[in-house]
C-alpha cells in the first residue's frame, strides 16, 4: 500500500526557507507581490508498506513518521493513503 | 581514551583527532555501525560535517545509527559526550540534550569567526572559570530552537553554555551551545578544533580538548 506523509514547519516556527521562496515569486511578478499570502516550505515521503489492510499500513507508517520522518518539537506531519 | 565518532559524511573527523592528539591525548575512531562499551572511553566527541548529506534533516538519520545506542548509554552513566556543530545537531536529535537547530534566519551559509561568552563555564567543556572564547563557525542550518516556555527553565537550570555576542544566524536567546541537565553532554556550534593555534587565526579551541579530562 502506498501512503504519503507530508511534514511540515509549525507555524510558530520561522521557515526561512518558505521566506525565501516567498521573497523570490513577490519580487519577480506583480501578481504574485499582491496576491500571495504566504508561502511556507514541507516535505512529503511516498512510502510503500507490504501491508494489505489500510488500518495496519496506516499504523506502520505512523510508526516510521513518529521514528525519523518528522522533528515533534519543530514539525507537524499527517498521513494519506494513496493506493 | 577519547572516542572520535565518525559517521558518513562526516567530515571534520581528522581535525578533531588530531586536536585531541595535540593536547596530549589519545584518540581513538569509533564507526557509525559499531557498539562499544561505555568503560572504553573517557570522554566521546561528535565532530562536524555533514553526516547522510543533512538528508531529511541535520542529524536525524545519524542520531538513530547504531553507535548512537551506545553514546546513548555512555551519556546515562556519566562519561562527557562533546557535540560540534553538524554533532551537536545530532544530539539534539538523539533527544540526548534539548532543543533543534534550523536554518539559519538569514538564509546564508555562514563562515565567520565569532565572540562567545560562556553562560554556565564546566570543567570538563573548556575548563571552570571560562569566560569567553574567540571561534570560528561554518553552518547553515545553526539556528537555536526551543519551545517559548522552556527557554526560562533552560537559563534556569545552568544548561546554556554559551552565547554568542553577535548573533550570526537567528539562533534564539543568541544560543551557540547547550548542556543536558546532568551537565556531562554539551555541544556548540562553532569549531574549537578550527583554532589549534596563532596561525590557525586563534588558539581558544585548545582549552576545549584540554579539560576533557579534567
Amino acid at each position: 500500500m502506498k501512503i504519503g506523509v507530508r511534514i511540515m514547519p509549525k507555524n510558530e516556527v520561522l521557515d526561512s526557507q518558505g521566506r525565501a521562496v516567498e521573497r523570490t515569486l513577490k519580487q519577480n511578478k506583480k501578481a504574485f507581490a499582491e496576491k500571495l499570502k504566504g508561502c511556507r516550505v514541507g516535505k512529503y515521503v511516498l512510502l510503500e508498506v507490504d501491508e494489505a489492510d489500510k488500518s495496519k499500513a496506516i499504523a506502520r507508517a505512523t510508526e516510521i513518521a513518529e521514528f525519523v520522518l518528522y522533528n515533534p518539537l519543530t514539525e507537524t506531519y499527517e498521513i494519506e493513503v494513496l493506493s | 581514551m577519547i572516542g572520535v565518532v565518525r559517521f558518513l559524511g562526516t567530515n571534520c573527523d581528522q581535525d578533531v583527532f588530531e586536536a585531541v592528539h595535540q593536547v596530549g591525548l589519545k584518540p581513538k575512531w569509533v564507526w557509525h555501525q559499531d557498539h562499544f562499551d561505555r568503560k572504553d572511553f573517557d570522554a566521546l566527541i561528535i565532530p562536524g560535517g555533514f553526516s547522510y548529506g543533512d538528508y531529511l534533516r541535520c542529524g536525524a538519520l545519524a542520531a538513530r545509527s547504531p553507535v548512537m545506542q551506545s553514546v546513548s548509554e555512555a551519556a546515562k552513566a556519566g562519561v562527557p559526550v562533546l557535540g560540534i556543530c553538524n554533532g551537536f545537531q545530532i544530539l539534539c536529535e538523539a533527544q540526548l540534550l534539548p532543543g533543534a537547530l534550523l536554518k539559519n534566519n538569514t538564509l546564508r551559509f555562514k563562515d565567520d569567526w565569532v565572540d562567545l561568552k560562556i553562560v554556565n563555564s564546566n570543567a570538563r567543556f573548556g575548563g571552570a572559570g571560562l569566560k569567553k572564547a574567540h571561534l570560528p563557525i561554518a553552518h547553515g542550518e545553526g539556528r537555536y530552537y526551543l519551545e517559548q516556555d522552556q527557554v526560562k527553565q533552560l537559563f534556569d537550570d545552568e544548561q546554556v553554555w554559551c552565547v554568542y555576542e553577535k548573533n550570526p544566524n537567528g539562533s534564539l536567546e543568541n544560543i551557540a551551545g547547550v548542556m543536558n541537565d546532568k551537565h556531562n553532554v554539551a555541544a556548540l556550534m562553532p569549531h574549537p578544533e578550527r583554532a589549534m593555534a596563532e596561525f590557525m587565526g586563534g588558539e581558544d579551541g585548545r582549552r576545549f580538548f584540554e579539560s576533557l579530562l579534567t
